[in-house]
């Protein structure tokens, strides 16, 4: 163990954290409005991606602009697969939406394939490209400002759904979509909203991510990360996204970097740390730190 | 079974219980078989290749089917469950240990660690069941990949030499289509089997309504156990078949995209019923069979695209395919057949 970088592997977790955070948004989102866990999230983010990369090096815009198209084209992409893809499942078992989410991203993969090529792409830097030091902790500035811009979505979010008649409309569909529809919302329209919203988020993740470490097909994988981070915050809470998303990727930039034995290190305890940080969630609390506790009856 | 043939009557008990009815039916199964082994006498090698490929995805998914189709518990971990089995296999090879003896031994070996990554089903089921059984898809080969890279060889993976019996070795597809498609022919017998006995209606008790299976007194968590049991066995036995299929084994090669392939098989097929896992399994390798064929010549019809068509035709195809079963055949290709056969015996009439 290597206590001196405690501080810089805890700093560095918290960042990658923000954007695990921001991920699992996109997946609580869903799974709070429609009862669907979407595991194509990560397959959005990577289109999202290839979709700014698209616009900003072939037709020549602005990062930034072509990130703003971007956002739009996600949300039309969102609002096309709720229609498209699970519109007709509802009322559909739990079986039917996740094996869904997953054609879907195996749809998406290949489109992306076909559209944009499978090569590794580079965007434009959206932030200054320098180390950002802090005392002993060094951090990288791109990833910290992908930090500050998830935690600014975040907070935007927070207030989406505590004052706009949108934002409630989908709380009160998340609540009991019966009641929610006899009061006169229409709740698959709320459930195509929330997939463009969480389209957008993906692209959000997708563009920041993107920054850091290319555009490309893995970025998909990213996501995996995140199920972990909505199990233990809950999957129906938006603070627990945050809350989840932050604790495990302080626990893979810990597990991953303090060892300093080699026989340890080659192990590579980081890639794994999450997956088995959820196994000990579901063994001891299954319904996460925020989530509904769920009671049956015959 | 709600239909029969005319004057098929259940005369005895056995003949109640039997799956082979008549004499035509005798006739067909033997036929059917005697085709099946007589096939690499006459058909070609990448045909047999093929058809192994379909036998070892089979054996998986009808594990699979067991744990989905009939207990109604998702599982993202077959793939991981048939690396346990291939690299058990290739372990107990190079340890000097027959290829025969280490089928059955690497499928018990999977089972075992089923069991263990089932344990959460004591708490948690549906989605979160799911996602225990995802995270024993990311940690198993994490496993292979790195603990003990003396023994299971790291990222590069293991080899196994080709089994032999007597004279011959196993090393052609038409040498190792024998024992595939032996493996088959009990696995889709003893599958068939297992949900007619009590276990069986015990597991579709559970995944009808686990509450009130256990008021009936069907002790829940053990049968859902035996289930988990089953399931890696077969998924074990899968992957040591491939361990042979394959020759060279690594740990990419198990990934939760297999697993993600064996799910889809299971809903193409139908889930719950015996024929579903072959028919699955059929129909999306000779899919994905139909895209490598189609890719050379799409890639001449629209040479603009880019060079990863062969990439990207997989995927599409298949998450196509399976989107389209589940928004109009949810019940999948097995259901279509039981119909097709309804109306069949019911002709002229319609109903």
């Amino acid at each position: 163990m290597n206590w001196d970088l405690f501080p810089q592997f805890l700093a560095t977790g918290l960042l990658t954290g923000g954007i695990y955070s921001l991920i699992a948004l996109g997946l609580v989102l869903i799974y709070k409005s429609s009862r669907v866990f979407n595991f194509a999230q990560g397959h959005l983010l990577m289109v999202g991606a290839f979709t700014t990369w698209w616009f900003s090096e072939n037709l020549g815009w602005n990062v930034w602009l072509a990130f703003a198209v971007a956002i739009g084209v996600s949300a039309l992409i969102g609002l096309l697969v709720e229609r498209v893809a699970l519109r007709p499942l509802i009322g559909q078992p739990i079986l039917a939406t996740v094996m869904m989410t997953l054609a879907l991203a195996q749809t998406l993969q290949g489109a992306a394939i076909i559209v944009f090529g499978a090569y590794q792409r580079s965007l434009p830097a959206l932030f200054p490209i320098q180390p950002l030091v802090l005392g002993d902790v060094r951090l990288k500035l791109n990833l910290a400002l992908a930090f500050a811009l998830a935690m600014l979505g975040f907070v935007v979010f927070v207030f989406f759904f505590r004052f706009t008649r949108a934002g409630l409309a989908m709380r009160a569909a998340a609540e009991d979509h019966q009641l929610a529809q006899s009061v006169g919302l229409s709740v698959p329209r709320i459930f195509g909203m929330a997939w463009a919203i969480a389209s957008v988020v993906a692209t959000m993740c997708g563009v920041l991510l993107a920054n850091i470490s290319g555009v490309e097909l893995n970025l998909s994988i990213i996501a995996l990360k995140a199920f972990p981070a909505v199990l233990f915050g809950g999957l129906e809470s938006v603070p627990g996204a945050i809350v989840g998303g932050l604790t495990v990727g302080v626990i893979e930039s810990l597990v991953g970097g303090l060892p300093q034995d080699p026989a340890l290190r080659a192990l590579h305890l980081g890639d794994i740390a999450p997956y088995i940080f959820m196994l000990i969630v579901l063994w001891f609390r299954p319904d996460g730190l925020f989530g509904l506790k769920r009671i049956e009856r015959i | 079974m709600a239909l029969r043939l005319a004057g098929d009557f259940d005369t005895s008990y056995a003949h109640d219980m039997a799956i082979i009815r008549n004499r035509g039916q005798w006739g067909m199964t033997i036929a059917f078989l005697i085709g099946l082994f007589a096939l690499p006498f006459f058909a070609d090698g990448h045909v047999i290749g093929t058809l192994n490929l379909i036998g070892i995805s089979i054996i998986a998914v009808i594990g699979l089917n067991i744990l989905l189709g009939y207990t109604g518990q998702i599982s993202l971990g077959q793939a991981a469950f048939m690396a346990v089995g291939a690299y058990s296999a290739a372990v107990l090879v190079k340890a000097g240990v027959s290829f025969w003896l280490a089928l059955p031994i690497s499928g018990l070996v999977a089972g075992l660690v089923g069991l263990l990554f089932g344990l959460p089903s004591l708490r948690i089921k549906g989605f979160y069941l799911a996602m225990a059984t995802l995270s024993a898809q990311m940690i198993i080969p994490w496993f292979f990949r790195n603990v003990r890279t003396d023994i299971f060889g790291g990222m590069p993976g293991l080899t196994m030499q080709p089994p032999r019996l007597g004279e011959i070795v196993f090393n052609s597809q038409a040498t190792m289509y024998f024992p595939i498609m032996l493996t088959v022919v009990v696995c889709v017998i003893a599958a068939k089997n297992i949900a007619r006995t009590r276990l069986g209606r015990a597991l579709i008790a559970i995944r009808d309504n686990d509450l009130a299976a256990e008021v009936l007194g069907i002790a829940q968590f053990s049968h859902k156990l035996r289930a988990f049991f089953l399931s890696a066995l077969y998924a074990g036995l899968a992957g040591a078949l491939w361990a042979m299929y394959a020759r060279t084994i690594n740990p990419d090669q198990f990934s939760l995209l297999n697993s993600v392939w064996y799910l889809g098989m299971v809903i193409v097929g139908g889930m719950g019923s015996a024929l579903g896992p072959i028919l699955g399994a059929a129909f999306v390798r000779v899919l994905e069979e139909v895209t490598v064929q189609l890719a050379p010549v799409l890639s001449k019809l629209f040479p603009q695209l880019e060079a990863g068509l062969l990439a990207a035709l997989g995927p599409i195809t298949f998450g196509i395919a399976l989107m389209l079963f589940l928004v109009f055949e949810p019940r999948g290709l097995a259901h279509r057949w039981e119909l097709i056969k309804a109306a069949w015996r019911l002709r002229p009439f319609a109903h």
